[in-house]
């Protein structure tokens, strides 16, 4: 392969896995924030604390690196329903504001309580075997690790996909985003629809921060320094779109990767100029609804 | 029209007089108000070697103040305030390491000037959209100014930052000494004047009809208020006190680093601020003094119980009072009153 | 001379729901006219599309001759038209003097000013207890709206769109949601509005709409069904029917309903 087309394969490659993190972990919050129009700045700390469950679950209690990113994001999914239940239900009717102020309380408790339980220093996880090392795909190596976040993420989409277009409970949700009033109306119980998606979206937060823990490195800073990223995704995606969360992650990733490897020291900066142009042009995201 | 010129005389001398009164004892000076500045004054005396301390509180309550304007009497949500304090700040920083620059008012004139331009800039654009949208647009554009610092960390210092900034004697005269004594003195005449200015904003038409905006946008609207004209201009104002109170940091700290843009800077206003309570003046000078004298202990003690207990302090403050501290004092003052009637 | 306001051919499409269909309407200087029609035939829609808070798909509005279809919902009421909403929309934390200073400020521009302070310019207070003078309301003028009954805060809302000095007066259900105790007052007041303003009312209530009115137009379903002096009105056959479902329900209720 030529130097320039190299470089190229490993930008879209690399770009791919961190917009599949960037999507597992912020399509729970797209999809709660479009249907409760609720602004939850916490988010961040679903996805570090699932990312520190699957550390002790491997490091200390010794289960292996997959079933501990199951168990944290069964955990934190279930953890997150009294949060909803008890907490969450009482700002839906508060201002913007107060949301954003009461969840960035609730970020900044979070990053107290894990820094003072594992520490400031980055945390690691042990990777098994076959998730180490590089995979040939047919035309050049890549690292398996990449590979494997690119596959759980196509996995999930096609999960969500179906779940979200062909049942039930995925026609509801679409209907309660597109219009809260008349799905009530018609006898859907938005109430429970929104803890049910709060938990899962809550779940595939801590499934995104167990998976980031090998590809950005996880400390009590997580919370807060990607919840950035996370709102971005959102806010290009559009509130509530399966399909827009998606898309933004795909565009913000490999452009923001693509910056990293281009221009080191400037890097960063694309991601947001990219978000600020989406936002003017249309600031509703991709697919958000005005 | 017939209206205003017979039906004048019928309303009655007494009836608009009530309302003239009124309105002007809505915001006539009380006795009250000299009590904080007062307070500030003796601080000098009693405290003098916490007047380091002291000059960042009251750069602090700048800050707030500026915030207060767009925050609770506009209504305008945003996560990058500091955008503008970063910007006084190395518009200070910058005149003195790089043109040679140290004359202190000048100096904070300019960094207004700047700071009020980046502000008209951003806000004719950002002001068009609420909710995420312009949370997200704030955020966003306080993160891009601390990458362009990154990008040329040759000019900024990035963030390590720019150090030995002093400035010359104010007005010539007053030199400055270790301890800040000057310093703190300079903070509070700025701060001062620059209450005044906000305090007149505040009690004037253009003042209520931010009020307005902030209640009832669509009636705005609908008699013909040019909505995105006064939240501009109000953003923009609001920027040019950020930036102030970004000099006046550089100034008193001869120092400056990329950490002036930072998230943690704009959500430590916001906290100051909701816990003082928005949309009161003073609201801004309680919460900034009350956040700065727990931090200053708590953080000594341990870092990260501090980090909770902000938290905490937000969490609550949103549940149980969100009209802050200020609006706590109101309504125990309020139990008081009916109290003592009874 | 032109009419103080015109709508030419508006339409209006909410994706396949065509909402607001080829509408002509003209109010002349000193209009009184009733814009009445079954519940979801397109009223307050239309009134939106008047005052700027919709777009058109198509069609133009003309205020005093000019063009003004492309403005916003501000430049419109700056250039007298002046509308109240079904429901209020009050600044409920203020007084009512201060409700009706804040009109009388953003209209002559004494909002632009950051420096007086408040309650120095009189004259702006001698006007607004004008205002509230014509509608009984000067001793309610330091009450905070929020603390009023309902029926006076719609008088409230009827005091703001006068205070605006307007030439076109949209008024949507004034008498909506007041209890009949105190409906009378609105109706007084809306008696007896200058005689120069051009009056647009949206009402169920047949009642009022036959005091007040001198012409009505009939919405059905987004288009102009009929419209002709009261008397043509009642005698028409075809209305009685679209109405005979609703007659039975809005004969003497007063509020209530979507336009």
């Amino acid at each position: 392969m030529s130097h320039f087309a190299n470089i190229a394969v490993s930008i879209l490659f690399d770009g791919l896995a961190y917009a599949m993190f960037l999507f597992i972990t912020s399509v729970g919050l797209s999809i709660t924030m479009g249907l409760m129009n609720f602004v939850n700045l916490a988010h961040g700390a679903f996805a570090m604390a699932g990312g520190y469950i699957v550390v002790t679950l491997t490091r200390t209690v010794g289960i292996g690196f997959v079933p501990s990113l199951v168990i944290a994001s069964v955990v934190i999914g279930i953890i997150s329903i009294p949060f909803e239940r008890y907490l969450y239900r009482r700002l839906y009717k508060k201002t913007d504001l107060e949301q954003v102020l009461l969840t960035i309380g609730l970020a900044f408790m979070a990053i107290a309580v894990f820094t003072y339980f594992y520490g400031p220093i980055p945390k690691s996880v042990p990777l098994p075997d076959w998730l180490q090392g590089s995979v040939n795909l047919g035309f050049r190596n890549f690292p398996t690790y990449r590979a494997f976040m690119i596959a759980v993420g196509a996995a999930l989409i096609v999960v969500l996909w179906y779940g979200f277009e062909r049942t039930n409970i995925g026609a509801m949700i679409r209907a309660a985003v597109d219009n809260r009033r008349m799905a009530e109306s018609v006898g859907i119980n938005v109430d429970r629809l929104f803890t049910l998606t709060f938990a899962l979206g809550s779940a595939l937060a801590a499934l995104g921060g167990g998976l980031a823990i090998q590809l950005l490195g996880l400390n009590p800073n997580f919370a807060l320094l990607y919840l950035v990223l996370f709102l971005i995704v959102v806010a290009v995606g559009g509130l509530g779109s399966l399909k827009g969360t998606l898309l933004a992650a795909l565009v913000l990733g490999i452009i923001d990767t693509g910056g990293k490897y281009l221009m080191a020291d400037a890097g960063g900066f694309f991601i947001y100029a990219v978000t600020v142009l989406v936002l003017l042009v249309k600031p509703a995201g991709f697919y958000g609804r005005e | 029209m017939a209206v205003s010129d017979a039906r004048h005389a019928l309303v009655g001398e007494k009836a608009r007089e009530r309302a003239a009164t009124y309105l002007i004892n809505r915001h006539r000076f009380s006795a009250a108000e000299a009590l904080p500045w007062l307070l500030a004054i003796a601080a000098y005396f009693v405290f003098p070697n916490n007047m380091t301390f002291g000059n960042q509180v009251l750069i602090m309550v700048m800050f707030a103040l500026s915030l207060d304007l767009i925050l609770g009497y506009a209504g305008i949500v945003t996560l990058g305030h500091a955008a503008f304090f970063g910007t006084g700040a190395y518009t200070v920083g910058l005149l003195i390491a790089r043109m040679g620059w140290s004359e202190p008012l000048s100096s904070l004139v300019a960094a207004a000037a700047v700071s009020a331009l980046v502000g008209l800039i951003t806000g004719w654009f950002l002001l068009r959209y609420r909710g995420l949208t312009i949370i997200m647009l704030t955020l966003a554009t306080a993160i891009m100014l601390q990458e362009a610092g990154n990008l040329r960390s040759d000019i900024s210092g990035g963030y390590d930052g720019l150090p030995g900034l002093v400035i010359s004697p104010l007005f010539g005269l007053f030199d400055y000494d270790l301890y800040g004594h000057v310093n703190y003195l300079y903070v509070l005449g700025v701060l001062a004047v620059i209450f005044y200015v906000v305090r007149r904003i505040v009690y004037s038409p253009f003042g209520q009809a931010l009020t307005g905006i902030r209640e009832n946008v669509r009636r705005m609207n609908a008699i013909g208020s040019p909505v995105h004209r006064r939240l501009v201009t109000v953003y923009t104002i609001s920027a040019a006190i950020a930036g102030i109170a970004g000099a006046l940091f550089t100034q008193t700290n001869a120092y400056v680093t990329l950490t002036v843009f930072d998230f943690d800077n704009s959500a430590k206003v916001m906290v100051m601020l909701i816990l003082g309570g928005t949309g009161r003046l003073y609201g801004a000078f309680l919460g900034a003094v009350v956040y700065m004298i727990l931090e200053d202990y708590f953080s000594k003690l341990s870092p990260t119980f501090w980090q909770f207990g902000i938290g905490l302090i937000l969490v609550l403050a949103v549940l149980f009072a969100p009209r802050g501290l200020f609006g706590i004092v109101e309504d125990v003052s309020r139990a008081f009153t009916r109290w003592r009637r009874s | 001379m032109s009419a103080a306001l015109e709508v030419k051919a508006l339409n209006r499409s909410f994706g396949a729901l065509h909402v607001t269909r080829d509408v002509d309407l003209t109010l002349e200087k000193g209009a009184r006219r009733a814009l009445i029609g079954p519940n979801g035939a397109g009223k307050t829609t239309l009134v939106n599309l008047i005052t700027g808070v919709l777009k058109p798909s198509s069609g133009r509005v003309l205020l005093d001759g000019n063009d003004i279809t492309n403005t916003s919902q501000a430049y419109r009421a700056r250039r007298g038209l002046a509308r109240t909403f079904q429901i209020n929309q009050l600044f409920r934390g203020l007084t009512v003097l201060e409700n009706i200073c804040m009109t009388i400020g953003e209209r002559d521009g004494e909002c632009n000013n950051l420096w007086r302070s408040l309650g120095s310019k009189r004259s702006v207070i001698d006007e607004a207890l004008a205002h509230l003078h014509a509608l009984r309301m000067v001793d309610d003028a330091l009450k905070l709206v929020r603390e009023l009954p309902y029926g006076r805060q719609r008088l409230v809302e009827i005091a703001i769109a006068l205070a605006q000095r307007p030439r076109v007066l949209l008024l949507d259900e004034p008498a909506a949601g007041v209890p009949s105790s105190e409906s009378h007052l609105i109706l007084d007041v809306v008696a007896s509005l200058d005689p120069d303003i051009a009056i647009l009312i949206i009402e169920h209530d047949m009642d009022v709409v036959f005091r007040f009115a001198k012409e009505i137009t009939v919405l059905v379903q987004g288009a102009v069904f009929t419209q002709g002096t009261p008397e043509q009105i009642m005698a028409n056959e075809q209305v009685r029917a679209v109405y005979l479902g609703e007659e039975g329900h809005h004969a003497g209720r007063r509020g209530g309903g979507h336009g």
